[in-house]
């Protein structure tokens, strides 16, 4: 257990927290971007440190992304199917983070024009733990979150 | 060299939806062997779909993407026949690259 981030969880709400994470360096539009992997935003193994590597932001909560496709109860840690959907226009990014994996970022995408701001992948959950859309529109920052419990850990050894 | 991708795109009324399969390890460097030794992470990082020569989705993926990872996503356009072409690239520097016709 590590204390600072025992301090962090107790100091903040969940959208504080996020509002932190969602930095210019994460979901900067642009193929340039993008080929460039953002090692700082994915190596942190704890919420202190992803804060301190994605900078500043100030997402809303929004009730315009939508989760499909994700069950409430993932038997399988290992493989989780994730749909994350945004109605908000201008939809530039979309990040998945899975708040009590070792490391939270799960994956991001860019959303160029004309592709719909919707995609669907599978991801790796440790425990239960909350998964968290953060979407980029237009510049501002948004963000949505869903429980899912894990029965089998997916992240152990 | 990886194995290669299943690839699915289908012209749905007015775009096309691509459905992808990737054989990778997608191992984490959380977990351990037998002795105890970490096996260390092994992930695809950067995933970059085109269509006609533009970027249609580009993605950053961490070690908590699933083993094999499934991606599915929706463009405006495409036309039967032509081609949509996957890249992937792991934290080895390994790359992969498939490509589907529109059907």
């Amino acid at each position: 257990m590590n204390p600072r981030r025992r301090a962090i969880l107790k100091t903040g709400s969940g959208a504080t927290l996020l509002s932190l994470l969602g930095g210019a360096g994460l979901l900067a539009p642009g193929a340039a971007q993008a080929q460039t992997w953002n090692k700082a935003a994915f190596d942190t193994h704890n919420l202190a440190e992803t804060m301190k590597a994605l900078g500043g932001g100030d997402p809303v909560q929004s009730k315009d992304i939508v989760f499909f496709q994700t069950p409430d109860i993932a038997e399988n840690g290992a493989v989780v199917p994730v749909g994350v959907s945004s109605n908000i226009p201008k939809t530039e990014s979309i990040a998945i983070l899975i708040e009590k994996n070792p490391n939270m970022l799960a994956a991001t995408f860019d959303i160029p024009a004309g592709t719909d701001p919707s995609i669907s992948t599978r991801v790796k959950m440790g425990q239960s733990s909350n998964i968290v859309a953060l979407v980029k529109a237009d510049g501002k920052y948004y963000v949505a979150a869903k429980e899912v419990k894990v029965t089998l850990g997916g992240c152990g050894g | 060299m990886a194995d290669p991708m299943k690839i699915r795109a289908n012209l749905v009324g007015d775009s096309t939806e691509v459905k992808v399969l990737m054989n990778h390890e997608m191992e984490t460097g959380q977990r351990k062997d037998a002795q105890g030794a970490i096996i260390p992470a092994w992930f695809i990082q950067s995933v970059t779909v085109t269509y006609g020569g533009k970027t249609v989705l580009a993605a950053q993926w961490g070690p908590a993407v699933a083993k094999n990872p499934f991606l599915s996503f929706k463009f405006k356009g495409g036309a039967k026949g032509e081609k949509v072409t996957i890249t992937w690239v792991d934290n080895r520097g390994d790359k992969r690259t498939d490509e589907a016709t529109i059907a």
